[in-house]
């Protein structure tokens, strides 16, 4: 059997990649995919720990996760094309018109 | 009513009455007076003031009928502080009774005979409107006279005191805006304000006296006073002597003796009413009832009464030489009257209160007589002006102001006015000292009594009854005889009946009024009269000697005014005989001996001076220029610009104010910095901040 520290390490590994993907990454759907590379970095954490202490709660959590992430999809996508409607870009660098 | 019958049915609780009623009358024609008629306002008003007589008369016979026994009626409490106690109670005994028949019995004729004065008075100023003030000042005269003559304390005493100069002084200005010829000027409230002023300098002394009292007896009571008297004066005569010369001060300011008395000439800008009830019946003699009152305390220092004495015989002399030199009618009895009292204040300074009071009285009626019929006669004067003017209006057009009440436009009024005529004789035979009018006892009565105890006194007194004797003369003659000098004079009109009545009733007590206290045995019913108050009085008998020195010298002295006035009759325009006589020394009759000359001189030019100094150099530069402008605002200036405004404010609460406002742009503008509106970076300050709280957390 895969001893634990395998699946979180892995997971850490992911969240990092994911992490680093929406620091750096300009592009809009990259910084989406990254997002959803970090979600299911820790739904892997999620069900690695639930399977290591035998308690169900994990698993359901993530369930709620893909759930919600599936959600956050839905709206995601549709904001990134009304924002490449608008400006014709999908560069989160060209969106600055909050600044101070 | 308030009729109870507390003392065995006897009438001392009607007291406060005769203050009432007077107050009544006044409130009346002050509220309604406006409306009501001349008729209606001189009633009330007189009806007012013969109701006050008529509880006087209650009193007195409550008085004889209690055998004189004084009674003090308990009124109301007027001060309590403390220890010190000073209720309103009214002093009803033989003394005050006689003050208050002689104010409300002579006050009442007067005003009754100024219904009739006062309107054609009104007609003659253009000014009907002031009728009715006329009487709420004279009911309030007699208020306050009856509030002086009724006190049982000095105090009271005192309000009544101080009431009666506003009510002289409200009355010498009536006719304020013009001047006694009826000129706009502010002659007669200049009248007014010098009586007032002068008065003031008397109360003074009287407030002066009072203290003293209070701080050595303890009390203003004059049953508390009294009674501690001849122990104190025994004990610190100094004392004494100084409240009873404080008191004189007083005496002379209110009754115009030396050195005061210079404000009752000019008082005669009055109407003559007021001439006669205020400035020669009654007011003036308060200062007489004051002594008199306060006979416990002058008998038991005799320096002091000789003085009191001295000052009376010396102002009596004094006064009747300027009485001789004037022109005015009513002057001649204003200087008469300053005469008179001088008896009156010589008579009870002698200690001869019995004498000075009878002279009071006698002396009412005869000058009360006397101004009224001269009042009278400028009346008759004016009428017979108007006359002339309409019917012989051919030449006089050009004439300038008419002066009536001048003896030099008169002439020959004997035929005109034969009621006044006859009047005024028995005013100036009673005056005069000739037997048997009033005048003639009880002055006789105040010269013998000097004859014995103060020769000085009797010689003084002497020489002024002479001198009286002749400027009544010279005035009637003047008057009364000869031709009339005047277009006025030949026309003038004999008064009416409103005016004649109560001069009949006024010669008839000038007349009789000796019987009160003749010098015979079983006679000298006021001396009895006035000993329940008084305590014992040297009753003096009939001095064939004094009595018939002074009647020859009375009656030399008209026939000598005769030889001077009468065998040749003044002409118009013509100077009066006696300056060919007499030359320089009549001029400064005439002029009053400048006296008024010499106080402008010596205190009121001073008094101007020293308020000018005050106003321009202390007032003005000093306090205003300098103190205000310089100092005060200055340094108020200095301090708001130089350190309230530039330090305080805007060096303090504004840089405050003003450094929060920088501090936070700076602040803001080093942060904005930080919303860059990358969304990368925003994320990046989530990842850290998460981690370091993680970080925080797991190693904790």
């Amino acid at each position: 059997m895969i001893p634990l520290s395998y699946y979180l390490a892995l997971s850490a590994v992911l969240f990092s990649m994911g992490a680093l993907g929406v620091l750096i990454k300009r592009n809009a759907l990259i910084i989406f995919m990254s997002i959803e590379l970090m979600l299911n970095a820790a739904n892997l954490a999620f069900v690695a720990l639930s399977r290591h202490f035998n308690i169900l709660d994990g698993q359901i959590f993530v369930f709620f996760v893909i759930a919600v992430a599936a959600a956050e999809v839905a709206v995601g996508l549709a904001l990134i094309v009304a924002i490449f409607r608008s400006k014709q870009t999908i560069d989160v660098d060209q969106l600055n018109s909050l600044k101070g | 009513m308030m009729l109870s019958e507390t003392t065995s049915g006897l009438f001392f609780n009607l007291v406060p009455w005769i203050i009432f009623f007077p107050v009544i009358g006044l409130l009346v024609n002050l509220l309604f007076g406006a409306r009501m008629g001349e008729k209606a306002v001189g009633s009330v008003a007189s009806v007012a003031s013969g109701l006050a007589f008529v509880v006087s008369v209650l009193l007195g016979y409550s008085l004889w009928a209690s055998h004189g026994e004084a009674q003090v009626v308990p009124f109301a409490e007027w001060i309590k502080i403390g220890t010190l106690d000073i209720p309103w109670n009214f002093r009803v005994d033989t003394l005050s009774v006689t003050m208050m028949l002689v104010v409300s019995g002579v006050g009442t004729l007067i005003h009754v005979y100024a219904i009739g004065y006062m309107h054609e008075d009104v007609r003659f100023k253009k000014d009907k409107k002031r009728f009715p003030r006329f009487f709420v000042f004279m009911n309030l005269f007699i208020a306050m006279m009856m509030i002086l003559v009724s006190g049982d304390s000095y105090l009271m005493l005192f309000v009544g005191w101080e009431g009666v100069g506003l009510c002289s002084f409200l009355l010498i200005g009536f006719w304020y805006d013009m001047d006694t010829l009826g000129r706009p000027s502010w002659a007669n409230s200049n009248a007014a304000k010098k009586a007032f002023i002068t008065n003031r300098i008397g109360d003074l002394g009287f407030i002066l006296a009072a203290m003293t009292m209070f701080w050595y007896f303890g009390s203003l009571q004059f049953g508390e006073v009294f009674v501690q008297a001849e122990q104190i004066a025994a004990a610190q005569p100094v004392v004494v002597i100084a409240i009873t010369l404080f008191m004189l001060i007083g005496v002379a300011g209110k009754s115009a003796q030396i050195p005061l008395y210079v404000w009752l000439p000019d008082a005669m800008a009055g109407p003559t009413p007021v001439s006669a009830l205020i400035h020669a019946a009654t007011m003036v003699t308060a200062g007489v009832y004051l002594v008199a009152r306060s006979a416990p305390l002058y008998v038991t220092v005799h320096g002091a009464q000789y003085i009191v004495a001295m000052v009376g015989a010396v102002t009596a002399l004094f006064a009747a030489t300027i009485a001789v030199g004037q022109y005015d009618i009513k002057k001649v009895l204003a200087y008469s009257t300053i005469s008179q009292l001088g008896f009156m204040v010589a008579a009870v300074g002698m200690g001869a209160f019995v004498a000075g009071m009878f002279h009071l009285v006698t002396h009412a009626f005869f000058k009360a007589l006397l101004f009224l019929s001269a009042g009278s006669v400028i009346l008759g004067l004016e009428r017979g002006h108007h006359r002339a003017a309409h019917h012989g209006g051919h030449a006089d057009h050009h004439e300038e102001v008419f002066d009536p009440g001048d003896m030099r436009n008169m002439g020959g009024l004997r035929k005109q006015m034969p009621v006044t005529f006859w009047l005024y004789m028995v005013g100036t035979l009673a005056l005069a000292g000739i037997f048997p009018f009033a005048g003639f006892w009880s002055k006789d009565e105040i010269l013998l009594d000097a004859s014995k105890h103060y020769p000085a006194v009797y010689w003084l007194l002497t020489a002024a009854a002479f001198l009286t004797a002749f400027y009544m003369g010279r005035q009637v003659w003047m008057v009364f005889f000869g031709k009339p000098r005047h277009a006025a004079a030949a026309h003038a009109e004999e008064s009416g009946k409103l005016i004649t009545v109560p001069l009949m009733v006024l010669a008839g007590l000038s007349i009789l009024g000796g019987v009160l206290n003749l010098p015979f045995k079983g006679f000298h019913n006021f001396a009895h009269w006035l000993e329940y108050t008084l305590g014992h009085v040297e009753v003096l008998g009939f001095d064939l000697v004094v009595a018939g020195v002074s009647t020859l010298l009375a009656l030399a002295a008209i026939g000598l005014s005769w030889l001077l006035y009468m065998r040749n009759p003044l002409r118009a325009g013509q100077e009066d005989p006696l300056k060919k006589v007499l030359g320089p020394l009549f001029t400064a009759m005439e002029r009053k001996w400048f006296v008024d000359e010499g106080y402008w001189a010596v205190f009121v030019d001073r008094y101007v001076d020293i308020a000018r100094f005050l106003a321009d150099v202390i007032d003005w530069r000093f306090w205003h220029d300098w103190f205000h402008d310089k100092v005060i605002a200055g340094t108020y200036n200095f301090l708001s610009r130089k350190v309230l405004d530039l330090r305080v404010d805007q060096g303090g609460i504004d840089a405050i104010a003003n450094g929060l406002g920088e501090l936070t742009k700076q602040a803001s503008v080093s942060l904005r910095r930080l919303q860059n509106g990358f969304v990368r970076s925003y994320a990046l300050a989530v990842l850290f901040g998460v981690v370091a709280i993680l970080g925080y957390l797991l190693l904790k």
